[in-house]
């Protein structure tokens, strides 16, 4: 049984749903032009992962192998019902900023294929820890993106964060200054790809030297047993 | 006595990359001193701030890749999208900018995507299609040519606008820029003016505008040479041209007085060199012999289309762009017959 160490970072870094698994493209690319936006999308799919993945766990010794499918759906949909009509209550500006991407949470491949893939074969704590930490995985790629690109082609960071967090958060907006022109195709669709594309990059460069720092430990670690080793090869 | 044993291929071009792209260089000669001549140095300095950009980052991202840097620098390929860049820039475009196309189109356009011969889109134009859409202001503020400025930068002052961004004092930008013509057809077209009366101003000439005309007909001089030589194949400009001249002319033909006669659009904005220069790039054109009839023609069509009911005056790089994805699947539909082979029947 995989442990909860393991959950985390599965979900936060080796089985990254954006980053590794290519899941959830579509809100991805779509709604990160800016860090809140990012930000915003990001809580509610995390949010509709834990509460999906919980109730799956719960049920799954109940639902039949044929109509699980359905099912899980059943059970998604309506967790993005409550989120969606929660954002309208509450975050009424940021929900018409995201328009048609919350009730798109639903087609989400992340959260089906979680709830498939781990949720319907663990229990309940591990299951809501996995929701938490593959959204949060999720919701930090989406926030880093959506950083990026709002920095690279309008010279901002955090813009609309009032949306959030009420008018008192207007202070926090970081901005290059007016003199900087902004180059709108990190805005625009092409930038999404090419962000998402220099990411992926980064998390295998990153990944590679860790490996090599670690074959490197391993090597100096026992040095005697490899020449040891040698001439019985030879 | 020996007697050497040879495999297929037996007969050889001597064509070599290198070769290739000194002669695209060499046929470009024309067409850049027309454009200097009318339309001052910042053409010259803005090709040697691009060729100095894509040499350095094709050195740095060769050696990344742990590719002899050398001997792929020597290829010229860089070298040629540079210029291609450069000369499709307005005269007066802030450096940090042609810095940037540049960077652009050899990292991301062209290595990125496996270096050249790999990458599936055309890498000046995607880097001119990047500035266009991220820079629109600075992208459209091009001179009028020399003949009918009104104000003559010398080479000091045009330097100092390209280096710092600002104009000379005393200078505003309305004085020294102008729309081009495809700029001005267009607006005194959204004004409902006709055809007849826009082109009674001066700035008209016998086919396209005054100065642009004839820094087309050097530049077909240059795609002429390219012909005769065998470095680019005839299909892809004659497919463009004819697919521009016959798109036009049909609307032409019912609206003679909303729609510019077909002579005016191949005279226009980057009509020839796009057909004899840009779109037959070996690596993202079509390959086959009825593929790069297809493709020319369709991007003719489509610069047609954009030009007369799209956002942008010209249209050059955006069709390119656009039939640069569909290459592949032209390639695809139009394998030629291996000889001998015959078509297959039933039975």
């Amino acid at each position: 049984m995989i442990g909860y160490r393991e959950i985390i970072k599965e979900g936060l870094w080796n089985n990254n749903q954006a980053l590794v698994a290519l899941l959830g493209l579509c809100p991805l690319l779509a709604v990160s032009n800016t860090l809140v936006n990012g930000m915003g999308l990001g809580i509610a799919t995390t949010l509709v992962l834990v509460a999906s993945n919980t109730t799956v766990s719960l049920i799954r010794n109940w639902v039949r192998q044929e109509v699980r499918l359905p099912v899980f759906v059943l059970v998604i949909a309506s967790f993005v019902t409550a989120v969606e009509l929660s954002m309208n209550a509450w975050f009424h500006d940021l929900y018409k900023i995201l328009g048609i991407f919350i009730p798109l949470i639903v087609t989400n491949c992340t959260i089906v294929g979680r709830a498939e893939a781990f949720a319907s074969r663990n229990n309940v704590p591990r299951s809501a820890l996995d929701g938490l930490s593959i959204g949060t995985g999720f919701t930090l790629v989406l926030m880093v993106l959506g950083g990026l690109r709002e920095l690279i082609g309008q010279g901002t960071l955090f813009s609309g964060l009032h949306l959030m967090f009420g008018e008192g958060a207007r202070g926090l907006v970081f901005s290059l200054g007016d003199d900087y022109h902004g180059l709108i195709l990190a805005i625009l669709p092409p930038g999404a790809f090419f962000g998402l594309g220099l990411l992926i990059a980064l998390k295998y460069l990153i990944d590679r030297r860790l490996e090599e720092r670690a074959a490197r430990k391993a090597v100096q670690a026992e040095p005697a047993t490899d020449t040891a080793a040698a001439p019985a090869e030879g | 006595m020996k007697f050497p044993v040879h495999t297929s291929p037996y007969g050889q071009l001597p064509n070599s990359v290198t070769r290739l792209m000194a002669l695209v260089l060499l046929a470009l000669v024309p067409g850049v001193a027309a454009l200097v001549w009318y339309f001052g140095w910042g053409v010259m300095i803005n090709i040697v701030i691009a060729t100095t950009t894509a040499v350095a980052a094709e050195a740095v991202i060769l050696r990344l890749r742990h590719h002899r840097v050398k001997r792929t620098l020597m290829d010229l390929s860089a070298v040629v999208t540079a210029v291609l860049l450069a000369i499709s820039l307005p005269p007066l475009l802030p450096w940090w900018l042609t810095v940037l196309g540049t960077l652009f189109a050899i990292v991301f356009v062209k290595h990125l995507y496996g270096g050249l011969g790999y990458n599936p889109f055309n890498p000046a134009m995607a880097a001119y299609v990047l500035l266009l859409i991220s820079f629109p202001v600075a992208m459209t503020r091009w001179l009028p040519p020399e003949i009918l400025a009104n104000v003559q930068l010398t080479f000091g002052q045009t330097l100092h606008t390209i280096l710092t961004g600002h104009l000379p004092d005393a200078l505003t930008w309305d004085a020294v820029t102008s729309a081009t013509p495809l700029d001005e057809m267009r607006t005194q077209l959204e004004f409902n003016k006709t055809i007849s009366e826009i082109r009674q101003s001066p700035l008209w000439g016998d086919f396209g505008a005054r100065g642009w005309e004839w820094v087309g007909n050097w530049f077909l001089v240059g795609g002429l040479f390219l012909l005769w030589r065998k470095v680019i194949a005839w299909q892809i400009p004659a497919g463009m041209l004819a697919g521009l001249l016959l798109t036009a002319g049909l609307f032409w033909m019912f609206d003679p007085e909303t729609i510019p006669f077909p002579g005016f659009h191949l005279f226009s904005g980057g009509m020839i060199l796009g057909a004899f220069f840009i779109a037959t790039d070996p690596v993202t054109a079509s390959t086959t012999p009825r593929g790069r009839l297809i493709y020319g023609f369709l991007i003719g069509m489509t610069v047609f289309i954009i030009r007369t009911w799209g956002g942008y005056p010209d249209a050059v790089a955006f069709a390119v762009l656009l039939m640069n994805m569909a290459a592949p699947t032209i390639d695809y539909y139009t394998q030629p017959k291996v000889f001998g082979a015959r078509k297959e029947e039933d039975g």
